[in-house]
């Protein structure tokens, strides 16, 4: 028990210093795109507008909103999805 | 392994230190391998607190008494389930439960979001491991777990009988959850301020975390609620405790922002509003975490050494002048992109269920805290009590409930009068032909009780008019039968009919508490057997004295004096009730001399005599007429008095027996209350509800397919 | 009216009506109150008929039945002096010699009688037969 209880110290400080110089000791890239960091986040944008306009049509259906109501919010959705799309693009031209 | 179990604190400590300085320096001098590293020590202090963890746990397990927290927390006649739950009863397991949850979602969400909100997370990162560092040095420097001594008492404490309660076990761990999982918004919340980055994507980011916080909050506190309506001999689920407010306040202010991030999702408003709500209910979280430990209020849970006092306090000054600095200096960026164009639109009524949820906690708030505000404006201390809160809570509830049901009706940014006009005519039918009925059958005498009936009904008629138009509309698109479709309909849009259940699981449950609150038949009787008492329509007869003592191997744990009830109406017999009171010896009255009294002095629990049905509740708890108790007590006390010990156990049949065949009066509370099934089974929809609000999407990678080529013909049809 | 006359329009009533309801709760909820004190400042000015939130400990050995009530004697948290209080109602199961109670009170003469159903035990954090240290 005595020689166990240091070991196992020693053993859980390896792995933490492992676990957090592992990036360190990779070198990863030494400075920050900012653009490509912004991909995933306009991916998760995209799919939230996709839902809004999912969710519009099915308020349409279910009478909540009136049909020219509808159209109205359908063609700023759209008009806001494909301005995501474009800035995705131009990020993958990249 | 006790000095392993410090050395991972210690360790963790360091961790944290190393994650927040990681974190921040990569964030500003904007390198990703030193922000990288930063967020694996978040990992590192998953593994760390684990480790800790699970050396404490295995130390209760095997009721290894060296450590000074099991010796006082267990024993080895404890059940085993109790043994691994008396962790978290402790002072000290609990803020280590704390912890390792918080390590845990912080894990998870740093590993989700590794590769967005590149900006934001790093400042994430260190709140979180802030949260970590500050408990991580409560943990080692006023509360350790991992105390030895160097000679283990040969027995421990034991587990208070009042907590061996399932229900009492989990409820922590239940709270804990959401208390640890309000943090990870929070942190986000902090990060995306401080980065002037305050549009949608932070709550996206953590918006399923927000609704599992919300999730496990409302799950620890309803079982909190249903223990002391089985467990304890009072009857009630809320008493308006301090320590059950402290709980509710996070849960409201938690509620009201899953409302309101839908509104800046859709159209960019009310990013100040959010940004303060999140914060205060992050602060409010850990306000509750700490009120229970603390003596800063009376109340029937305030355990704890106030030394955590000071920290706390401290924590909590600095949570809420942060937040406020960091909206102030960024109040620019926070400018609404949209506004309000009109109050018949979704955005309104998402407002109006944010005041007055707002309004509950405070109101909440308020009387909780009233001790403390009067003595500082007069001197006193004073205190409110129930009538208070229910004076202002009930109103506030019904104008909830009636919002629950508009709001699914009214479309986002605009509805039309007529629209909704025609969209109201059957839940408004609903609700005035439940009013209509229950006036033909002379339920008027609470009329706040009745209305929240007819809103009740409202709310159900509401969500099933949708899921009926939405069936209809799914089987218009597709051709399906009405089953697929709706399952289908669901599937599609978990979180819109997730939020529907919800309602309705709400209305349930607020139907529930209206009815057992207001038409409950309460009676404190005293009966001898034979005697029959009557509550509400039902006779309610002693049947019959009941007594038995429960023995673990040699050890006399427990002895039950109850009695048996025999309900009957209108002549009929409708059930039995059982109830008993159970009397844990103090056992240090036996080295003082008389096992009799050593039996009575220790602490006694109700076992509660209930009957539970869809329509009413009978309910009851039994006291043995104490005055007759202690004559039977002190003649066997006076019989015993010269026998050694071994000897006096062979007494306790006597007793058992003279209270069987006695004809001693016992005193019992009997309640008949309607409709409290209705709160357990609305408390069980709700949170199907929040399931299907939370369960990941079904494909979301074949979905991401058919969304882009969707995309792509949106794009061309823009073109043509 | 343009809209952003509306709006500010709107939003003075929704912020003069929140702070007429703050008052209102404010304004009653001290004089629903019932002051909270130990039996130390009990027994020193207590006024017939007020009620008032008595705070300590249940002094060993003084729990007495009679009838229906539960005659107690209530002790300051860290101190001897005591008042004697008559109870009517639910008795929490924790309730016994030493433990922290609270229970709403009014003064009736010599005695101070509790008010129905209003007796409250802390909990005790420990199952212990010693007695409580710092709980």
């Amino acid at each position: 028990m005595d020689v166990l209880a240091p070991l196992l110290v020693i053993v859980l400080l390896g792995v933490v210093v492992w676990l957090v110089s592992g990036p360190l000791r990779a070198g990863a890239a030494a400075t920050e795109e900012a653009d490509t960091a912004r991909r995933e986040d306009l991916e998760a944008a995209k799919e939230a507008k996709y839902r809004e306009i999912r969710d519009a049509e099915l308020d349409r259906r279910t009478g909540k909103l009136s049909e020219a109501d509808w159209r109205v919010v359908d063609r700023e959705l759209r008009a806001e999805a494909m301005e995501l799309l474009r800035r995705l693009d131009e990020l993958g031209s990249e | 392994m006790a000095t392993v179990g410090q050395a991972c604190l210690i360790l963790a400590l360091l961790t944290c230190a190393y994650g927040i300085g990681a974190s921040l320096y990569g964030a500003s001098a904007r390198r990703r391998d030193w922000v990288d590293s930063g967020r694996r020590a978040v990992y590192a202090l998953a593994v760390l607190a684990t480790a800790a963890f699970v050396i404490l746990e295995t130390a209760f397990l095997r009721s290894d008494f060296h450590y000074t927290v099991v010796a006082t927390h267990s024993s080895t006649t404890t059940p085993t389930f109790y043994k691994a739950a008396a962790a978290w009863s402790s002072q000290e397991g609990s803020l280590l439960l704390w912890v390792w949850l918080l390590s845990l979602w912080s894990s998870l969400v740093l590993f989700l979001v590794r590769r967005r909100l590149r900006d934001v997370a790093p400042y994430a990162t260190a709140v979180l491991l802030g949260f970590g560092a500050f408990f991580t040095a409560l943990l080692i420097f006023s509360a350790t777990p991992f105390e030895t001594v160097a000679a283990a008492p040969p027995e421990g404490t034991g587990l208070n009988p009042l907590l061996r309660h399932p229900s009492m076990m989990i409820h922590p761990p239940m709270l804990y959850s959401g208390y640890t999982l309000w943090a990870i918004p929070f942190a986000f919340a902090i990060g995306a301020l401080v980065v002037r980055r305050v549009d949608a994507d932070w709550i996206r980011a953590t918006r399923r975390f927000a609704l599992a916080a919300w999730f496990f909050l409302g799950i620890g506190i309803l079982l909190g609620a249903r223990w002391s309506y089985a467990e304890l001999g009072w009857g009630g689920y809320w008493a308006w405790d301090p320590v059950e407010n402290a709980s509710l306040l996070p849960w409201l202010t938690g509620t009201a922002f899953l409302h309101s991030v839908m509104v800046q999702e859709k159209r960019g408003m009310l990013k100040v509003w959010n940004v303060s709500l999140i914060l205060t209910t992050g602060t409010l979280a850990i306000l509750g975490t700490f009120l229970v430990r603390s003596g800063i209020l009376d109340s029937i849970h305030a355990f704890g050494a106030s030394t955590l006092g000071v920290p706390f306090v401290s924590l909590i000054g600095l949570m809420i002048a942060g937040s406020v600095a960091l909206i102030v200096t960024r109040r620019d960026s926070l400018r609404s992109e949209h506004r309000l164009d009109s109050l018949l639109s979704r955005e309104a009524v998402f407002l109006g269920n944010n005041l007055v949820l707002v309004g509950l906690a405070f109101v909440v708030f308020w009387g909780t805290f009233f001790p403390l505000i009067s003595e500082a404006v007069t001197g006193t201390k004073a205190a409110v009590g129930p009538p208070w809160f229910d004076r202002y809570t009930v109103p506030l509830a019904l104008v909830l409930v009636l919002l629950s049901g508009i709001g699914p009706v009214i479309a986002w940014r605009r509805a039309t009068w007529a629209n909704a006009r025609r969209n109201f005519l059957w839940p408004v039918v609903a609700a005035v032909l439940t009013l209509a009925l229950l006036v033909a059958f002379g339920v008027t005498s609470n009329v706040a009780a009745v209305t929240m009936f007819a809103l009740g009904a409202f709310v159900v008629a509401v969500v099933g008019q949708e899921l009926g138009r939405g069936v209809s509309a799914r089987r218009a698109m597709a051709d399906e039968g009405p089953a697929r479709a709706l399952v289908s309909l669901v599937r599609r849009n978990r979180r819109r009919y997730g939020g529907y259940t919800v309602h309705v699981g709400m209305a349930v449950l607020f139907v529930g508490v209206a009815a057992s609150t207001a038409f409950q038949h309460a009676r404190d009787v005293r009966l001898s057997p034979g005697q029959t008492a009557t509550i509400g329509g039902y006779q309610i007869t002693y049947q019959q004295a009941t007594s038995r003592a429960d023995y673990r191997g040699t050890r006399l744990e427990r002895v039950a004096l109850g009695a048996v009830l025999d309900v009957k109406r209108k002549g009929r017999h409708v059930t039995t009730l059982r109830t008993e009171r159970g009397y844990y010896p103090a056992t240090a009255a036996f080295a003082s001399g008389s096992v009799v009294q050593g039996i009575f002095d220790g602490d006694a629990t109700s076992e509660v005599g209930m009957k539970a049905g869809l329509t009413r509740d009978l309910w009851t708890a039994i006291r043995p007429d104490p005055e007759y108790l202690q004559k039977v007590i002190d003649a066997l006390v006076a019989k015993t008095k010269n026998q050694p010990i071994d000897q006096q156990f062979r007494v306790v049949g006597n007793l058992l027996g003279t209270y069987r065949q006695g004809a001693f009066p016992a005193q019992f509370r009997l309640i008949s209350s309607p409709l409290v099934t209705w709160i357990w089974l609305g408390g069980i929809i709700v949170f199907a509800g929040g399931l299907i609000a939370l369960w990941p999407a079904p494909d979301a990678s074949g979905r991401r397919a058919t969304a882009g080529y969707a995309g792509r013909v949106a794009r061309e049809l823009g073109r043509a | 009216m343009d809209p952003s006359r509306k709006r500010r329009i709107r939003l003075i009533v929704a912020l003069t009506a929140a702070l007429i309801l703050a008052g209102a709760l404010a304004y009653t909820s001290f004089s629903a109150s019932s002051a909270a004190v130990q039996p130390s400042k009990l027994r020193a000015s207590a006024d017939a008929g007020r009620t008032y939130q008595l705070t300590g400990r249940v002094v060993d050995g003084s729990i007495r039945h009679q009838g229906d009530a539960t005659i107690f004697r209530v002790r300051d948290r860290n101190g001897r002096a005591s008042v004697p209080v008559s109870y009517v109602g639910t008795v929490p199961d924790p309730f016994r010699d030493g433990r922290e109670v609270i229970v709403t009170v009014r003064k009736k003469g010599p005695v101070f009688v509790g008010e129905r159903d209003s007796l409250i035990t802390k909990c005790p954090s420990k199952f212990t037969d010693k007695p409580a240290s710092n709980t």
